[in-house]
């Protein structure tokens, strides 16, 4: 693992009840870079992310953070780990009994004994970095999807992590939101020296603000590269998933048997 | 002969399900209390949820014990005055809540109303990744959002069966005395006499605490185990309603027959 690389996946190999879910994954995402990890929905995305933070373990392989081997963790270690990593879920996942304000502190107040004073001026720092400064009194049922999301963005930059994972951060957001979660998502990266992770489906938003990307389907890479090399790619599966093409190597369809025998036709 | 292998198959498929089950509700159990220090170091986590589920109860407790004293009063006065017996009114009516009905009736009412809140809520929070979140966040979820929980429905329980017997006792009263008039010395000073701190008061006191034990670990349970969808969580909440009553009702059998044998 070479000293620029923040995470490093060797042959991860997963599976659900012998179903195989990640087949020898193998990937890196240097510090300070902003990688992207795409494919279909169920190709096996965000159980990479899952074990990235620790929550899942490899049947074979190894993920590796910070030099560390997460697997070998014990449970503080683990945590230790996490204190230094961040992560925004896909509908941002902000405690609903919680105020705005309440939800940023809310890593401050668990694992820092800094006075509330300091506290504050730091959730109202992170607040207005995401451009939400003046919501802190606003409960989550208040917010729109996408102050949702900017809100769990604060939350997730509360303690300056050096790895932020995002988990389909352009979700079911306008245009508008789609832009500024984007930039502020670049923008943070840069600013915090972060590294960080982002697993999408949207392609013209993240390649707009990416430095890499890994194509993954059913549970394999199928092609890398830089934004430039994905959008040039002859490969047929990244072709049809950039150009959003309706032939080509992923169907339509899904294999249901004989639809003409089903129908009792004639073939 | 398929049909029996299918059968067997099922039912071997049904046992092993619930070994399981039980074996992570236990496992989920110990967990809980292990990690209960936060609950205590951090109390004002464990009063916001006596508030929930304790201070919250309050109404439907009280109203409740209110309606059984009324109605133990009348069968009680009707029973008695066929044995020229109604001085004993108030014997009947506060050993009846303070054995049985208090702790049972509480823990029942305890189990529909705060236990099925805590079993959505936390199933709700599963499903929003709330508890995945905090778990990212190196946060224990058991510490922080089970435990408080857990505790505070063990400390909220017999505090509400003795709020539940008390208001009982007054409607027995209104009942008996005021409205049918029934000696009030007698009534109070029977009740007195008959009443023992230790064999009845803190043998209720331990069932009422039993109970609050049970149906707050199946509630956190529940919620905790619920598959994250909306058929997860509203099946989740009706198996604790169900599954803690009948918890509450079994364990009164087995409290009772060890604690009343006749003697």
């Amino acid at each position: 693992m070479s000293s620029q690389t923040l995470v490093e996946l060797r042959d991860v190999n997963f599976a659900y009840d012998n179903r195989p879910i990640l087949k020898g994954i193998n990937m890196d995402f240097p510090k300070g870079k902003l990688v992207a990890i795409m494919g279909l929905s169920g190709c096996g995305k965000t159980t990479i992310l899952r074990h990235i933070g620790g929550v899942l373990n490899p049947t074979k392989g190894h993920v590796k953070v910070d030099g560390q081997i997460l697997h070998e963790l014990d449970r503080l270690g683990l945590y230790e780990m996490r204190r230094k990593m961040g992560m925004l879920f896909q509908f941002g996942a902000l405690f609903t009994d919680m105020s705005v304000y309440d939800n940023v502190a809310f890593q401050m107040r668990e694992h820092t004994d800094l006075p509330e004073e300091i506290i504050r001026d730091m959730v109202m720092m992170k607040l207005r970095a995401v451009g939400l400064y003046g919501t802190q009194d606003l409960m989550p049922a208040e917010l729109s999807g996408g102050m949702a999301r900017r809100v769990a963005l604060a939350r997730t930059i509360a303690l300056d992590p050096m790895l932020i994972m995002y988990d389909e951060p352009f979700a079911g957001l306008d245009p508008i939101s789609l832009t500024v979660v984007g930039n502020l998502i670049r923008r943070l990266n840069d600013a915090l020296g972060a590294t960080s992770i982002i697993v999408t489906h949207d392609v013209q938003e993240s390649l707009k603000i990416v430095d890499y990307v890994y194509f993954v389907s059913d549970g394999a890479i199928i092609a890398q590269g830089t934004a430039a090399d994905i959008i040039a790619s002859e490969e047929s599966f990244v072709r049809q998933f950039v150009h959003g093409e309706m032939d080509g190597p992923i169907p339509f369809h899904f294999k249901g048997g004989n639809y003409q025998q089903d129908l009792r036709l004639r073939a | 002969m398929k049909r029996i292998i299918a059968g067997v198959r099922k039912l071997g498929n049904h046992t092993i399900n619930l070994v399981w089950r039980i074996g992570m509700a236990t496992h989920f159990f110990v967990l809980t209390l292990r990690f209960s220090g936060t609950s205590f170091a951090r109390f004002r986590l464990t009063i916001r949820e006596l508030f929930f589920s304790g201070v919250m109860s309050l109404i439907i407790i009280l109203v409740a014990g209110l309606f059984v004293g009324i109605v133990l009063g009348l069968q009680g006065y009707e029973t008695l005055k066929r044995y020229g017996s109604e001085s004993a009114l108030g014997t009947l009516v506060a050993l009846s809540l303070v054995r049985e009905l208090g702790p049972v009736l509480s823990a029942l009412l305890f189990a529909s109303r705060a236990g099925s809140a805590m079993t959505a809520e936390i199933g709700l929070m599963k499903a929003t990744e709330q508890i995945d979140a905090m778990e990212i966040m190196a946060v224990n979820p058991i510490a922080r959002v089970v435990a408080p929980r857990f505790w505070a429905g063990v400390i909220s329980m017999p505090l509400l069966a003795a709020l539940f017997s008390a208001m009982g006792v007054f409607g027995g009263y209104m009942v008996g005395v005021v409205m049918i008039g029934v000696d009030a010395g007698s009534f109070w000073s029977q009740m007195q006499a008959s009443v023992d701190f230790e064999h009845d008061i803190m043998n209720g006191v331990i069932k009422s605490f039993v109970f609050g034990v049970a149906v707050t670990a199946i509630a956190l349970f529940e919620g905790y185990d619920a598959p994250p969808t909306a058929e997860g969580v509203s099946g989740a909440t009706t198996r604790t309603v169900v599954q803690s009553s009948l918890a509450v009702l079994l364990l009164d059998v087995i409290l009772t027959a060890i604690m009343f044998r006749g003697e």
